[in-house]
């Protein structure tokens, strides 16, 4: 039973990553359709930035994460401006690649600024703490924590302010959000750089549990992939709640069906979703 | 029309070049680059037969080249059998799955496909790096032998394995330049094109899209054969998407959807590659952002570039040609046509 | 026995009802025509009767075969072509070479004919080119066959799409807007063609919203309204139909 309820509380720190990088994701795709493969990469950046803003220049923890928003999300805005903008009226394989080629060179210019070899983050919450007999440390909770509260503040964005608005205005209908006047330069620029910072601050808080390697954003954009197919392209409600899904059946899995294969269980999701509705689950039908 | 010729010349002169390339050098690396050279190729080619013509883009092709190299591996190393009919195995075998993966993978498109296949790459890589019991894991299998000779011929010197390899590319070569200026080759096009268009002038996309895929999975296999027979072993890592990038990367440099894309692009990157020397394993810095910017710029790679600027040149020739004759024919007509393409 | 016909064809997208039971028949070797404000469920209804969408409810009946499962490729080979509104034409290739491909479901080579190039290849490939000349005749635009498809004006790609969809050796043809986006003498050019396809015993059915066009040459007019059939009949019979006018003139106030 404790063994239970300890899975279901990594599922639960580990679903948490997940719905953030896959929020960002979705945002992009919901506004542009395009399948951003860059994004893996736009996290990994974003647990270098943070580590070596609290190493080189020995900055706070939360300070070091707030110049790595910063700084992915503008890495993800260039992104917007330089490749897919000028892209957005090409057949679709082109995009994909564009966004590949972006991808493997911010892999190997990790890997030549930082080097190949895995790092740890250290974190001023190692400490361990128990809460209701289980065994828990802070960063983990954190994590948790610190995940919901960007999603609240991200959704009260998207839904009370003006500038959120027009996200989800443009992500319902491109060409009458352009009627209506809504700049979409400008909302396609914003969201990028949402889906950076968000990819940011999921790999910030998620390494000091796991490591920083320039490989590290390869298995979490897959699974983003997975999560924002089994929540609907482009939903951000579906976002949150399959990162839960994945985060939750993974954790099960590597304890009652094998840890080798923890990582398959998501693709293993894919295949069965794709294979029984090959446009994705709810997905518009018709066109 | 001659841009035929032109397409015909690259080929004869690389078949040329290539034929007599080991009699020139001594130099048994070179020979080696090159033979590694050839066999990427032919997986290229069957990356450019599903990407480039009829628009699917696959990430799984690692995936199929890893199961075509672990398949011979496995039967001669393992299951000790004659290294042909090995060989003839392990493309049966990619191709079967090849066929089961298509059947399913093939009924979604676009964004879904790719990350579909990106996902089942991934999955064939994990099989072979967890299933220790039939692949060795990351300790990988070792002592795979060379192809058996045929009577007198053996294959184990580099230059005879060298031939061996450009028998299978110029094989390759040959299937596909017949494919493409086929009945079949002009139906996967219109598939690229438009898939409804493809369907109302009476098109079986599905069949077609899946004879495409099996075929291309089976060069991505034969490649990964050769790979295995020639390196004489092979880890996990030659199913990891890093494999895919760099196929993928040698198909856009050279142009997709192009006859000999894949011979150039090949070619110069894994070239340009061995002179990057140490700064090899940071090649990506240089080919990410060129692949990028060739996607932008030149979606077809340097053969459609080379293309593009002839057939303009041709055309402002013929127009030129065509002015003239317009200006007491149908001058209206002409007037308006030359306004707007001018 | 009607050449064509749709019984009671209903099409539903979640809540909307885009073709709501309409019944039609096709005149056979004349210029039928639909009509109807945007959005009234036209293109929807070609896409039924072409099979890219399967309908709710009721019957596709050509030639007294149902065709209403049948995917659109079957279809194509039974003798019903289509063109789209935009026409996807693949520009690197010449006009030519985006024919060709048009009578390949009259061939029968597979992969391993052009693999071997057998001399069934051979004499398909001939066929087909042949086929596609003798239909860019037709057309009016052998003198572009060698041109790049991606220079040509909005009207010859019109022409060449009515090409490709007469190389499939068609019984009838459904054209979506065949004059959408070309001047006033280029229509009267699109619609003379037309004529000379009925000539050569080939049906048409076109959506089109150039009604001075349409009063002219159809033979049989369809009105569509939000889905369902307004009114059906001659030119001037539509002309004077107290339905339709109202339902343009409300249509034309509202938008």
């Amino acid at each position: 039973m404790d063994i239970l309820i300890q899975q279901l509380f990594n599922g639960l720190t580990i679903g948490s990553v997940y719905a953030l990088v896959a929020l960002g994701l979705t945002l992009v795709y919901g506004i542009l359709h395009i399948p951003n493969f860059a994004h893996g990469a736009l996290y990994m950046m974003g647990g270098y930035i943070t580590l070596t803003m609290m190493t080189k220049f020995g900055l706070h923890y939360w300070i070091a994460i707030f110049v790595s928003i910063i700084v992915v999300g503008f890495i993800g805005v260039l992104m917007e401006r330089l490749v897919f903008h000028p892209l957005r009226e090409s057949p679709p394989i082109q995009d994909k690649i564009a966004a590949i080629g972006i991808l493997l060179f911010l892999e190997a210019f990790a890997q030549y600024t930082w080097g190949a070899e895995y790092q740890s983050m250290p974190s001023p919450y190692g400490q361990v703490v128990e809460v209701f007999g289980l065994t828990l440390t802070m960063q983990r909770i954190l994590i948790v924590v610190a995940a919901v509260i960007v999603m609240i503040l991200l959704n009260l964005f998207l839904r009370k302010t003006y500038t959120g608005s027009t996200i989800i205005a443009m992500s319902q209908n491109r060409e009458g959000a352009n009627l209506v006047g809504i700049n979409t330069t400008r909302v396609a620029m914003l969201t990028f750089m949402i889906s950076g910072g968000l990819a940011a601050i999921a790999a910030s808080i998620s390494a000091p549990i796991n490591l920083v390697f320039p490989g590290m954003g390869q298995l979490v954009i897959l699974k983003a992939f997975v999560i924002i197919i089994l929540g609907g392209m482009g939903s951000i409600p579906g976002a949150i709640v399959g990162g839960y899904i994945i985060g939750f059946s993974e954790s099960l899995g590597a304890t009652y069906i094998s840890n080798d294969y923890k990582d398959i269980i998501a693709f293993f999701i894919l295949v069965i979703i794709l294979t029984v509705k090959p446009t994705g689950l709810f997905s518009k039908g018709g066109h | 029309m001659s841009a035929v010729l032109n397409k015909r010349n690259i080929i004869i002169l690389f078949v040329l070049v290539s034929l007599v390339f080991p009699l020139i050098t001594t130099n048994t690396y070179l020979i080696h680059v090159m033979t590694l050279a050839f066999i990427w190729m032919i997986g290229v080619y069957g990356l450019n037969l599903l990407a480039g013509y009829t628009g699917y883009l696959s990430l799984a092709h690692a995936g199929f080249f890893a199961i075509g190299a672990y398949g011979l591996g496995i039967l001669t190393v393992k299951a000790h059998m004659s290294f042909w009919l090995a060989f003839v195995l392990s493309l049966l075998i990619t191709g079967l799955l090849g066929l089961i993966v298509g059947l399913i993978a093939l009924r979604s498109k676009e964004h879904f496909f790719a990350i579909y296949t990106l996902c089942l790459g991934y999955i064939i890589y994990l099989v072979i790096d967890k299933w220790e019991s039939l692949t060795e894991g990351v300790r990988g299998l070792i002592g795979i032998p060379a192809p058996q000779g045929f009577g007198p011929i053996k294959f184990e010197t580099e230059k005879s394995h060298y031939y061996l390899v450009l028998f299978f590319l110029l094989l390759v070569i040959l299937v596909m330049y017949r494919i493409v200026h086929s009945l079949s080759g002009r139906s996967f096009i219109a598939i690229r094109n438009s898939e409804d268009l493809a369907l109302t002038i009476g098109i079986s996309t599905a069949r077609n899209k899946l004879t495409v895929f099996v075929l291309s999975t089976l060069f991505a296999g034969l490649s990964g054969a050769l790979y295995a027979s020639f390196v004489r072993f092979i880890g996990p890592d030659i199913g990891n998407t890093a494999v895919i990038f760099d196929m993928l990367t040698y198909l856009i440099v050279g142009g997709i959807g192009t006859l000999t894309g894949p011979l150039i692009g090949t070619l110069l990157v894994i070239w340009l590659s061995q002179l990057l020397q140490d700064f090899q394993q940071y090649r990506m810095l240089i080919f990410g952002p060129l692949l990028t910017l060739l996607v932008i710029f030149y979606p077809r790679g340097i053969v459609g570039g080379v293309t593009d600027i002839y057939r303009k040149r041709m055309a402002k020739k013929e127009k030129q040609l065509a002015g003239k004759k317009d200006s007491y024919i149908q001058s209206d007509l002409g007037a308006k046509n030359q306004v707007k393409e001018g | 026995m009607i050449f064509l016909e749709t019984k009671n064809l209903t099409k539903k997208f979640g809540g909307n009802v885009a073709v709501n039971n309409v019944d039609f028949t096709v005149e056979k070797g004349k210029i039928n025509a639909i009509i109807g404000p945007n959005g009234a469920g036209k293109s929807t209804f070609f896409n039924l009767i072409s099979g890219f969408h399967s309908p709710s409810s009721g019957q596709v009946i050509f030639k007294g075969q149902d065709i209403t499962k049948l995917p659109s490729n079957k279809i194509a080979e039974l003798g019903v072509a289509r063109t789209f509104q935009t026409t996807n034409l693949f520009d690197q290739a010449t006009v030519l070479d985006n024919v060709i491909v048009g009578h390949r479901l009259r061939t029968k080579s597979n992969l391993f004919d052009a693999i071997l190039r057998t001399s069934r290849l051979k004499r398909e490939e001939e066929q087909c080119r042949e086929k596609a000349m003798e239909v860019l005749e037709f057309v009016g635009l052998e003198h572009l066959a060698g041109k790049l498809a991606g220079g040509l004006t909005q009207e010859e790609k019109k022409r060449t799409a009515f090409a490709l969809a007469l190389a499939t050796d068609p019984e009838i043809v459904f054209l979506d807007e065949p004059a959408g986006g070309v001047n006033p003498s280029e229509t009267d050019g699109l619609a003379e063609l037309m004529q000379k396809m009925v000539d050569k015993g080939i049906t048409v059915c076109l959506i089109e919203h150039k009604m001075q066009m349409i009063m002219r040459i159809a033979h049989k007019i369809m009105v569509l309204n939000y889905g369902e059939k307004i009114a059906e009949g001659r030119p001037d019979e539509i002309r004077n139909n107290e339905t339709v006018i109202k339902a343009y003139l409300g249509g034309s106030a509202s938008a």
